[in-house]
Parts: structure tokens; sequence; C-alpha cells
């Protein structure tokens, strides 16, 4: 009997090659490739004057240099903006090597290609660029001032602004018997994933082809997009991804303009070019999120049930938006987490600085969006002077009042409708898992020890498995190996094992039997990409549908060779046998066989399905009408709109009485994505998550000084979490399917860290006893919070 | 620029190099020899992603000079596998553990836990912690590598019980 796989912890088909050195990620391709370095900006704003390359011109190993003048055709025009809205009616994107203008540190001047990295780097070293300064706009206050302009023709420095509302809220704020305003402000952090981008393109002179493998988060995209702006047919560009060493968000956005010079390069050289991002270039000319400044009006009953809510928050979106407004639209949305907020409006300014892009990094916008609610709910249970859980409590929607539509527009264009979720009973979970109802005594504990401990939660909602669509294709070779691609790619989740366990399964056969490839667009080429936590949703969805489409072909090729009813089958374990008579079967291998008609038998199992092999009705065509050769199949799935997954957060934290060092003691979790495919993978999921949550809440945050230098784009400066500082991470599950998709399932990569921040700003706002109003939040500013709280209260 | 000849073992084997004296062991080992387990993830010595072993002791290979290492004897993440060419102790134990996810950082990771375990035997969950808290993972949040150094070192116990017998 096959084993149901679905819900299983099946340990990862990945991790062989991969803990064994043999991964292969961009950079170890392409060893004897041509090999790129950009001579990158150092000032924030400033035009460019002169471009004098004569210097660099004697290194030896020298192949080329590009300045913007080189540039053809629709390489010299700005990169796409990705993501039109209406309402982004001053959208700006960048050119792939800068025209006339730098608008942030970082950004590519001139490309220099080389043998190797190393002369590349010398040649590059040696290019003279004057530049003549302008003023650095930096940081969301001088950005609103609008004294200086990023771009000249964008008044205000305004990109977008956008507003929602379902009524009028100031009004019902004002009417209110409670009134809270609040000023929240949260800093930039980063993807940061442990390997950058890179790009390697081979281009085929006799075939008039271009292969290019890119560090990517999209290839179907990336494919696209190089067809358009280097003017090839789309049939001649295939993109695959390697193995990615983590995307986080950051290489969803495409193409970057690396993706475009250096296959661009590779052309015109006829040689293999290739660039591996260095970790300063991630730092200065990726893209960074998260830095937003909100301010709250909310009215509440005695209760604290609220009865309007109105934000107005101001986003900082970096020096261009190719991603669009997706980030800020998520925040104004995803606020709103598992609560009726009343009557609702929420208005936003979407604002150019002179620093590095900002596009979405796990969560976007959400941990941002959850810390404003949190706070505000926190702020109503200090203020009423009521637990905080039974203030959110009472502002939760119920289960029997799903699905809830908030009557907003979410970030894929649909309604912001949850679909399902129960979030008493999440919160009831937490409770227990954390142990809410016995802290006090805990806290007693410590005191007297001389400790000082805080306990706090943050809820959260997150719209996942964005449409509009994801694709399979599923082919059974003769030997029965089933050949599964999904054109979504894979940044380390372990989508090869969660794919063949929903193959399997549908169609019967073992696990080992099944191969899944992701992110190749030579073998799937409709995809949109890996984002949003929507794969197991999605791609999931879709091969799915697509293996019972396969089942149902094999079905009835076996009974048309078993001489019975299709009713009377069943796959089982790689064998469509009869139902109650095992003995009487076939394997899915020789199914594949007959499911080819053949001439030449160029090989023993061919030889069964050529035409003298096996009696047929001679009046019949040997492919019937409608029918295809080959075991195989592609479908689709495209949901009507996004699922909604929840989850909620507690954590304990001990603040040093003297030196104001925080410490995370416990994290506990309470997680819903719907069914769980592998739970596994899904808590594997939650720890990463909930790590960069509590580095964004502690540890992480992009020192820019005035001039738009970012002082801290190192390791050695900018604070990832080591394991010393990510505490344990105690999770409980609670599962309730979508009702959307064929599996039941909502998306789990991002949740883990839309909490974070929210839920150690409550719990050490617990333990001291002060407000919490900026994250992340360090031992020296607490410290100077403190003396501020005691100066206002002594 | 004119290159500088070096000799060093990897893994068992020896090699004879002719490298600038510029270029980097990290380099050496991934382009010159296509050793590419050993990954690079900062330049500057601070993920540990591109963690070796020379004479047993674990070093950041982007921090080192190859023509430093003459007459060393280096031990890469391919050579941390078992006799047969699988998976050795500890890369099975991150398998078992889902100890990674991307599997960029996990070779830096491996080695670095190989070289702990030597005179590490048994660590309790804090020790195996504070064992892997110089390698940066933005994947895993560590709660499984920590589980893993663990299983590693259960693994290698009974190798060596197995050794014994």
């Amino acid at each position: 009997m096959t084993t149901r796989l679905f819900g299983e912890r099946v340990p990862r088909v990945e991790d062989p090659r991969l803990v064994t050195g043999n991964g292969r990620f961009l950079d170890d391709l392409g060893h004897d490739a041509l090999e790129a370095a950009f001579v990158r900006s150092p000032h924030a704003h400033a035009r460019i004057v002169d471009i004098d390359v004569s210097e660099a011109l004697d290194v030896e190993g020298l192949v080329a240099i590009y300045t913007y003048d080189d540039l053809d055709g629709r390489t010299g025009e700005a990169l796409p903006l990705l993501i039109p809205h209406p309402t982004l009616t001053h959208g700006r994107t960048p050119h792939a090597l800068a025209r006339d203008e730098v608008n942030h540190v970082g950004e590519a001047v001139v490309m220099v290609v080389a043998t190797s990295r190393y002369v590349a780097e010398d040649a590059a070293e040696r290019v003279r660029v004057e530049y003549d300064f302008l003023p650095a706009v930096v940081g969301i206050e001088a950005a609103r001032a609008a004294e200086e302009l990023v771009h000249d023709d964008v008044p205000g420095n305004l990109a977008a602004r956008m507003v929602q509302q379902t009524g009028d809220a100031d009004a019902a704020v004002d009417a209110a018997p409670n009134l809270l305003e609040l000023d929240l402000e949260i800093e930039r952090s980063a993807s940061m994933p442990l390997e950058g981008k890179g790009v390697l393109a081979r281009w085929d002179p006799d075939d008039e082809s271009l292969l290019v493998h890119t560090s990517t988060q999209t290839s179907t995209s990336v494919r696209q997009a190089l067809a358009a702006k280097l003017g090839l047919p789309v049939d001649r560009v295939e993109v695959v991804t390697p193995d990615v060493g983590g995307g986080f968000g950051v290489k969803i956005v495409h193409p970057w303009p690396e993706e475009i010079l250096v296959p661009w390069a590779a052309i015109r050289l006829g040689r293999p070019v290739k660039w591996t991002e260095d970790r300063r270039e991630h730092f200065v000319s990726s893209a960074h999120e998260r830095g937003q400044l909100h301010h709250v009006r909310v009215g509440y009953d005695d209760e604290g049930v609220l009865a309007g809510l109105s934000v107005r928050f101001w986003h900082d979106n970096g020096a261009y938006v190719p991603y669009g407004l997706i980030v800020p639209i998520i925040t104004s949305t995803q606020l709103l987490g598992p609560y009726k907020p009343g009557v609702y409006r929420v208005e936003f300014d979407s604002l150019y600085t002179n620093t590095v892009l900002v596009t979405p990094y796990r969560g976007a916008g959400r941990p941002q969006g959850c810390y404003v609610m949190e706070r505000v709910m926190d702020a109503i249970a200090a203020e009423r002077g009521i637990d905080r859980t039974v203030v959110r409590e009472r502002n939760f929607i119920r289960p029997e009042e799903m699905p809830y539509d908030h009557g907003l527009i979410f970030q894929d264009g649909r309604p912001l409708l949850y679909d399902s979720g129960d979030y008493p009973a999440t919160l009831a979970k937490l409770k227990k898992l954390v142990g809410w109802d016995g802290f006090e005594a805990y806290r007693e504990q410590a005191r007297a020890e001389g400790r000082r401990v805080g306990i706090g939660l943050a809820c959260y909602v997150e719209g996942t498995g964005v449409g509009p669509y994801e694709g399979g294709h599923i082919r059974v070779e003769t030997d029965g190996t089933v050949v599964v691609s999904t054109g979504l790619t894979t940044q380390g989740q372990g989508h090869r094992t969660m794919l063949a366990q929903i193959v399997a399964d549908e169609l019967g056969v073992p696990f080992d039997r099944v191969r899944v490839t992701t992110g190749d667009t030579r073998r799937f080429k409709y995809a949109v990409g890996t984002f949003a936590s929507r794969t197991a949703v999605m791609s999931g969805s879709a091969v799915a549908l697509t293996a019972r489409s396969v089942r149902d072909k094999a079905l009835t090729i076996a009974a048309e060779a078993l001489e019975v009813d299709v009713e009377d089958l069943e796959v089982v374990d790689g064998h469509v046998r009869v139902k109650g008579s095992p003995s009487s079967s076939i394997d899915l291998g020789a199914v594949a066989v007959l499911s080819n008609p053949l001439r030449y038998a160029f090989d023993e199992a061919a030889a069964r399905a050529t035409q003298f092999a096996a009696p047929a009705d001679p009046e019949k065509p040997p492919v019937g009408p409608g029918e295809q050769p080959g075991l195989e199949g592609s479908d689709y799935y495209s949901p009507p709109r996004s699922t909604f997954a929840n989850g909620m957060h507690a954590v304990v934290v001990e603040t040093d009485p003297d030196t104001a060092e925080i410490r995370v003691l416990r994290y506990c979790v309470v997680h819903d994505c719907g069914t769980l495919v592998n739970p596994m993978l899904v808590e594997g999921q939650i720890h990463g998550g909930v790590a960069q949550g509590v580095g964004g809440a502690l540890y992480e945050r992009m020192e820019y000084a005035p001039d738009g230098q970012l002082l801290n784009a190192s390791f050695m400066d900018f604070l990832m979490p080591y394991a010393s500082e990510v505490p344990e991470v105690e999770i409980d599950h609670l599962v309730t399917p979508s009702p959307l998709n064929p599996l039941g399932v909502k998306g789990a990569g991002e949740a883990g860290v839309i909490p974070g921040a929210a839920a150690i700003a409550s719990a050490i706002e617990d333990a001291e006893g002060l407000t919490i109003t900026r994250m992340p939040i360090s031992p020296s500013e607490l410290f100077a919070l403190r003396a501020a709280h005691r100066k206002e209260t002594p | 620029m004119t290159t500088v000849p070096v000799s060093f073992s990897v893994n068992g084997t020896p090699y004879d190099l002719h490298v600038e004296p510029r270029r980097l062991l990290s380099d050496a080992l991934r382009h010159d020899l296509r050793l590419t387990g050993t990954h690079v993830g900062c330049e500057h010595g601070v993920c540990g992603a591109c963690t070796v072993l020379v004479d047993g002791d674990p070093v950041r290979s982007c921090l080192l000079f190859a023509v430093t290492l003459d007459g060393a004897e280096i031990t890469t993440v391919e050579g941390c596998c078992a006799p047969s060419g699988g998976m050795g102790p500890v890369q099975q134990a991150f398998h078992e553990c889902h100890a990674l996810q991307c599997g960029f950082c996990t070779p830096g990771f491996v080695t670095t836990v190989t070289a702990y375990l030597c005179d590490h035997r048994d660590p309790t969950r804090a020790e195996a912690r504070e064992a892997v808290s110089g390698n940066l993972c933005r994947c895993t949040g560590y709660v499984n590598i920590v589980s893993a150094v663990q299983r590693a070192a259960e693994l290698t116990a009974g190798l060596t019980a197995e050794d014994r017998s």
C-alpha cells in the first residue's frame, strides 16, 4: 500500500547534494567565463560630468568597458516599472547604467569586463568619474520637507499618494468615547540572503540563442524581460535558476541592471560573461525594506472595542520604484490583522529618498502593519487597564463571520476577503503555550531574584497564495520515473520535496520515483514567481491538478490494456491494478510505453508499443481525436483571490536593570496555514522567519548618514543575528483549511517574521513600564528611554 | 601579475599550484581546483560560509592568501563525506534534523562542526549553540542546526564505536 505522504515530515531530497558541497550556485558555474565588475557611485546624489577610462585601458586582461553611451536599443531605456498602479503618478526607475545622474550610493555607472574578477576590479579602480554634487535627500523627514528633490520632475518627492477607506473614519474616531493618537516608526532592514545576486550569460552565435543563469525568484519573467530589452525573439532566450542561496524577496525584483548588462555584453563579446555580487554591492545596490513612519488615530469604547481607525503613513521607497507600491499597499491592508477596525481609513505617501531602492523583504509591509496595529492594541489595553489578550479577543473577527470582507482592495487587485480562520482558538492555544495566565507569578519570582522580565504578544493575518496563476507539467517516463516541472523558483524552501509529496500521493507512485524541477524556462515557460508565500498554494495546487489528469490518462490506457472498466482500477505504488485483484496490474512505466504508439523499437520497452506488437482496431487512428502521445499533462491553478493564513506570537524577554541589555527568553508561535504538506518544512520556515523577526526588532538597521552614505554596509556592522542571539522557538499549529484550493493549504513562507518587532516591543514595554514607539531598539536606546522616562516621571 | 608556486593537499589529494600572491584561498579552492562546495558569503571573514579546516583547525578561506598555505593539509566540505562518498556523520545529521534550507551557508557549518566534534564528544544544547555561534545562517533560525550538532555527535560516536568493534 502506498503510504500517504501529505502531512508527513518527509526528509528533503535537496539535502544530499547541498550538504556534501555538490550544490551548484551561480558562482559555482562558468569558471572560464569573462567576469564583470562595476564602478558604482560613491555619492548619494550627483550629476555625472565626465567618465575617463584611459588609465584603465592598460590593465592586462581587460576586455571591455561600457558606459551608458554604449547601451543601444532598448537596453538604454529606463528599466521597467514592474507593477504599475493608477495612484503611482510619478514612478521612476533607473537605467541599467546611470545616464546623467546618480540617485544613491551604489548605483552602477560603468561596467568593466575582464578575464577575471580580480582584473575587472583592477580596471574599475582606474576609471575616473567626475561628479557635480547635488544635495542628498535622506530619511522620511527630509523627503516630506521636500526642500531638496530626488528627481527634478517629481514635486514633493512624492511617487504616490493612496487612500482607502470604508467610511468617515475620523468622524467615527471623534465620536467614540475614547481616543488615542500614536506616532510609530520602524527602520530599514533588508532581505540579506547569504548568497548575493549573480548572472552568467552564454550566447551561442551559431544557434543565435541566449542561455542565462541568474539567482532570481522569477526565471520566466526575467526571460520575457531579457527578450524585450535585448530585442531577441523570446524563443531564443532561456533562463535557468541554479541553486539559489536565499532570496527573502530581494531576488523577485527584475530585471536588475546586471541581468540586462551581463547577457548584453555576452552577446557583444561572443563569450560567456559572469557577474557575482559581492557583499558590499548587495548592501548598496540591491534593495532594502521596512522604513516607515505612521500616525494613528483610534477611537474605541470603554471595553476597548474599536469604533474607528485612521492611519496616515509615510513610506520611504528609496531612489526608484521598480516594484511599484506593493509594500505600502500591503501595510495599508494587512495592518488590520485579525481585527474589525470599525470604520477604517488609511492614507499613505510613497516618498523618494537618495538611498537604495525599497522592494519586498519577507513579510513585505506586513511587519510594519502588524507592529502598528499591535502597538495600538497594547496602548488601548494600557489606557483602559484591560489585559492585552482580552482587548484583542474583543476586537477579533469571529469564526462564524468568515468569509469576512474588509471592504478594501488587496495587493492583488482583489477584495481583501478573509477565507477562513479561528482567531479566538489561535489565541487560546497561544495563551496556553506561553503560560500567559501564570506569568505574573513568574514575574514576581524573577523580581525577587533581581531580574526584570516582560511578556508580549502580537497577532497577524497574512494574505498568501497571491495569483494570478502557476502551472505544472508531469510526464511519466517509460522506466516509471515521474518528471515534474513547475515554473516558479526555489531558494531553499524545500519545494522539490513538498511538491514531490503531493504528486506521489495524487498519482499513486513511490516518493523516490518523483523528480521535481523548478525555475527552468527550458522545462516550463508560464509562471509568475516565488513570493507572497505562494508556492504550496499555487504550484502545489497546480501539480495536484496535473497529477490527477495524468492519473486519469493512465487509467484510460490501462483499462484498454487490461480489458477492464476504468472504474475498476486504482493506482497503487506505481502500478495500475484492478481493485480487489492486485495480481492483475500494469506498472505506470508500461502504461507510458503504451501511451506513445511507435514505429521504431529503440529499446526493449519501446518494442511493446510498435505497430505489430499489440492487437489494435485497424479502423481507429493510433492516436485518437483529442488524445496526445505520452503519459503526460499540464494544468494550471488560478485562484479567485488570496487565501489568508494567520498566527500569533508570544515573547518573554529579560532586560538588564543596569546595562539595558535585552534578551529573548522564550519565543512561542501558534500558526495556522491551513493543511500542512510537510510540517517539518513549515516549522523550518517559521524558525527562519522568527530569527529575522528578532533581528529586525533588536539588531538590524540601515545606518544612513545625512549625506546618504550607508555606514554599516558589511556583516561586521549590520548585525544579523547569530545562533547566540536567536531563541529556541516553541510551535503549536492550528489547522483551518482554505476553502479556495484543492489542497486546503495556505502559505507559510513569510509568517514567522511578521509579528517579531510587534511582539518584542510589547514584551519590552511590559518589562520596563515605558512606551515603545520606535523599532528596532538597541540596549543604548532602551537606556536612553529609561533616562527620559525617569525625567518625565520623577 | 606574476604567479608563485604553492603546494598543499586538499581532502588528501596533493596539489601543486601557481597562483598570484593576492589570490584568496577561497578562490583557489573554488575556481582553480573547482571544489565549489566552499562558499563565499561576505568576503570579510564574518559569515563563516567559506570555513575550511587547515591542519584540522577551522579557518576563513576568504581571509587567507592561497600562497600562505604551502605544506598545509586542507579539508573542505567535500572532504567531510563518508569514505563511500555519501553523507558523512555531520552531513547526515544536518539532513536528518532539517538543519539547512538554501544550503549556501551549510558547508561552513559542516566544517566548523566537524572540527568542533573532534574535541567535544558530547556537547549539551547550550554548548552546541555556542559551537556554531560564529557562523551566519539567514534561513533556519539555527534551531535545527543546534539539534544537528548534537545529532552529529551521536552519529560520530556510533561510527567510532563501530571502528573499535
